[in-house]
């Protein structure tokens, strides 16, 4: 083959043993592992009363009875728009973090990083650090290989159960769902549910790892096209730190050559040959040379958050810049304004919801019907919404320049009884007397007024009366 | 293939097929590939075998397992109407006069009265049952044979003029082109007007009054208000079957008219007749 060839479209997976790393970045990413996955096992078994006839599950997305419960927030299905609206906004923060600190999110904060960095730790308990688990690598499959490995599955396959199990419990009242799956009761889906994710959690996390984030998931490429040379990335500073090698060698860079970059690295690359596509910026490295500049006597910092825009200025001698230099820029600030008004604006459309939801159709088939007396009638839908956990009395009326009676289906009160977190469809007439001018007009304009009688909260719907024009 | 042709580029073996100097190189299908391939080959062929698929001469060939999308529907069919049998019983012997007393039932009466209407009496009432010229609007306040959900229900059961059920409402307006002269026929239709509060010629209307009281008050009344019982229409309101001008009601009187609506109560059966009659009671005109 000649040097020219392209490199083969298929690459073997390199077996990576992450060492074990201490220091700032390390601690702060056990804080967010125990916090994001606290959140997600603990969620559905916060309980949140809301009343007699509603769930008390704080977060609960019941998909058969069409209702997303958040702690006091309850939506329906009409009400998507937060939902959208929340996803623009997780998409503008993405923007944000990825502008300012690039793939923060991939290092920090994905499942995929966080159950990778739990299994991991696993992997650790069990089969011993870095040398221990090559070693056990390279080693025939004995017995104790066998019972090394097994344990360690075994751990695996408990944890992805727990991830699949979590999951569908944010979909149904969790304490009953736990007895149904235990008992074997549980909706086949909910089994099959927490296989597949039990599968995915199991294959992603003991074994694709990185290769998930290299070849699969397609966050990286897009985050490229968000990144400038202002943005922060894991590099290395290789004016200060070449040229490398042992001390007693005569070399007169900071790096040591001890690999403890490279040996730390989950993604298994070496950060001294610059930005790479597979780096997920998780700051081990930083951690572990830190470590060996302590100890060797030097200022922290040989492997840092830096930018791009970094290099040309150190290189002439400059100081360091802080990070918030870094994160303060028109872009981000561009980003955080356009984030804050979406949040702002759904806060707004949060409170501003009217209690009372009310439509109004007319029936147009057909417009308008006489009666014996030659009065003239229309028909319309009333359709009420409560979604309070007990049930509500409506009244009902109408307004109009013209003369028009209103009265509903078997209720001279004009009252509409609401059950329940529920919705009510009302026929309701409105009349016109031969000799009122609405019965001769083609549009009469009319308002529908709903009233909750304890409460005298109302609203309000316009439609249109139609009459009979004489040819 | 006696021997390995090696492309000099890549060094990677070509499958030895030349065209015009271009080869092709062999890159085979990954393994594990062809083996899901061939299996679902395999699949395939126990899927045609288990299930409904290969077309014959007058149908498919219908699996060994004896599934078929046809049947899975009657199953659900089934299924619903087993649901529903409580209701339907209940609903075939509950007093209508009582119906309104329990909800449950009403709301299914009304609902299951609604899909047979629209199936079955949507043709002539319309889909929105205001009815047209010569069929009776539903939804207003006039009834020529009863608006009480019980009379409703027996017109649906037993229908009307027709020679099929031999209860079912009858009654025959005669032709008046072959009993009176044009011009007496002309000052009825004048008082007719005068009834319903139209604009009339007034000496003709009362000529046609007395006319009226000997040939149509039988059936009309007197004061032309009808009766129910022969399905008589009531002249003195703002409804009209066949219109309420001039030339439609000179028509009517001359030829007279026949309605005719079939029986129900065969077809539907007791349990959809009295949905049905609910359903059209609810409409807005039930009395």
């Amino acid at each position: 083959m000649s040097a020219d060839t392209p490199p083969p479209l298929y690459a073997p997976q390199e077996p990576i043993f992450p060492r074990r790393v201490q220091g700032f970045f390390r601690t702060f990413k056990w804080w967010i592992m125990a916090v994001t996955l606290g959140i997600y096992y603990l969620t559905p078994w916060i309980r949140w009363d809301r009343g007699p006839n509603l769930p008390d599950q704080a977060v609960l997305v019941d998909l058969a009875g069409r209702r997303f419960y958040f702690f006091w927030i309850e939506i329906w299905p009409h009400e998507f728009y937060f939902v959208a609206g929340l996803l623009i906004m997780a998409g503008l923060g993405l923007f944000l973090f990825t502008s300012a600190l690039g793939r923060v999110w991939c290092g920090y904060t994905c499942p995929q990083t966080v159950w990778t960095d739990l299994f991991i730790l696993v992997e650790r308990w069990i089969e011993g650090d870095r040398n221990a688990r090559v070693r056990l690598w390279n080693a025939k499959w004995d017995a104790k290989k066998w019972r090394l490995r097994l344990t360690k599955w075994a751990v695996w396959f408990v944890i992805a159960v727990a991830t699949g199990g979590a999951w569908v419990f944010y979909f149904t009242d969790a304490p009953q769902l736990a007895r149904d799956l235990l008992s074997f009761q549980a909706h086949p889906v909910a089994y099959m549910t927490i296989a597949i994710l039990t599968a995915t959690t199991f294959l992603f996390g003991g074994f694709m790892r990185e290769q998930v984030c290299i070849y699969m998931c397609p966050w990286p490429r897009i985050q490229g096209a968000m990144m400038d040379d202002a943005t922060l990335t894991v590099a290395y500073r290789d004016w200060r730190g070449e040229p490398r090698g042992k001390k007693h060698e005569g070399t007169t860079g900071d790096c040591i050559d001890c690999m403890a970059c490279v040996n730390v690295c989950p993604m298994g690359i070496d950060i001294r040959d610059g930005q790479q596509m597979e780096c997920i910026t998780c700051a081990l490295c930083i951690d572990a040379c830190d470590d060996v500049m302590t100890k060797i006597g030097k200022p922290r910092g040989l492997i840092d958050y830096l930018a791009l825009a970094d290099e040309p200025r150190e290189r002439a001698g400059a100081a360091p810049r802080p990070i918030w230099k870094h994160v303060l820029r028109p872009r981000t600030i561009l980003y955080t304004i356009l984030w804050s008004l979406v949040g702002f604006g759904l806060l707004f459309a949060l409170f501003i919801r009217s209690d009372i939801d009310l439509t109004v159709e007319a029936v147009r088939n057909p417009t308008f019907v006489t009666l014996s007396d030659g009065s003239i009638r229309n028909v319309y839908t009333l359709r009420l919404r409560n979604k309070h956990g007990e049930p509500r009395d409506f009244r009902v009326s109408l307004s109009s320049e013209e003369i028009l009676r209103i009265n509903l289906e078997a209720d001279r009160r004009n009252l509409i009884t609401v059950d329940p977190d529920s919705t009510t469809q009302q026929r309701v007439y409105v009349t016109a007397r031969p000799q009122d001018p609405a019965a001769r007009l083609d549009r009469t304009e009319l308002r529908f007024w709903v009233e909750d009688i304890e409460s005298g909260e109302r609203a309000y719907r316009n439609s249109v009366f139609n009459g009979k024009v004489s040819p | 293939m006696s021997e390995q042709d090696i492309d000099k580029e890549t060094g990677i073996e070509t499958t030895g097929h030349d065209w015009d100097g271009i080869r092709e190189l062999n890159n085979p299908l990954p393994r594990w590939w062809l083996w899901c391939f061939y299996l679902t080959i395999i699949w395939g062929i126990g899927y045609t075998i288990a299930y409904p698929a290969w077309p014959l001469v007058s149908q498919a060939t219908s699996g060994l397992l004896g599934y078929s999308t046809r049947a899975e529907v009657a199953e659900e069919i089934a299924r619903f109407e087993q649901k529903n049998s409580a209701l339907r019983t209940e609903l075939a012997n509950v007093e209508l006069a009582a119906l309104s007393e329990n909800a449950d039932l009403n709301r299914y009466a009304v609902a299951g009265g609604a899909a047979v209407f629209r199936t079955y009496c949507s043709q002539c009432h319309g889909s929105g049952a205001a009815g047209a010229k010569g069929y009776p609007n539903l939804l207003d306040d006039d009834w020529l044979w009863g608006g009480e959900l019980d009379q409703i229900a027996y017109t649906v059961r037993h229908g009307i003029r027709n020679e099929v059920d031999a209860d079912a409402h009858w009654s025959q307006m005669p032709a008046f082109g072959e009993i009176l002269e044009e011009d007496e026929i002309g000052q009825v239709v004048q008082h007719v007007m005068a009834l319903s509060g139209q604009e009339h010629e007034a000496n003709l209307a009362s000529q046609g009054a007395v006319i009226f009281e000997e040939q149509c008050s039988a059936c009309h009344g007197e004061a032309g208000l009808g009766d129910r019982e022969q399905g008589a229409p009531n002249l003195t309101d703002a409804i009209w079957l066949y219109g309420g001008d001039t030339d439609s009601l000179t028509q009517t009187v001359t030829y007279s008219r026949f309605g005719v609506m079939p029986p129900w109560g065969d077809r539907l059966g007791e349990a959809d007749v009295k949905a049905v009659a609910a359903y059209v009671h609810q409409l807005g005109g039930g009395e």
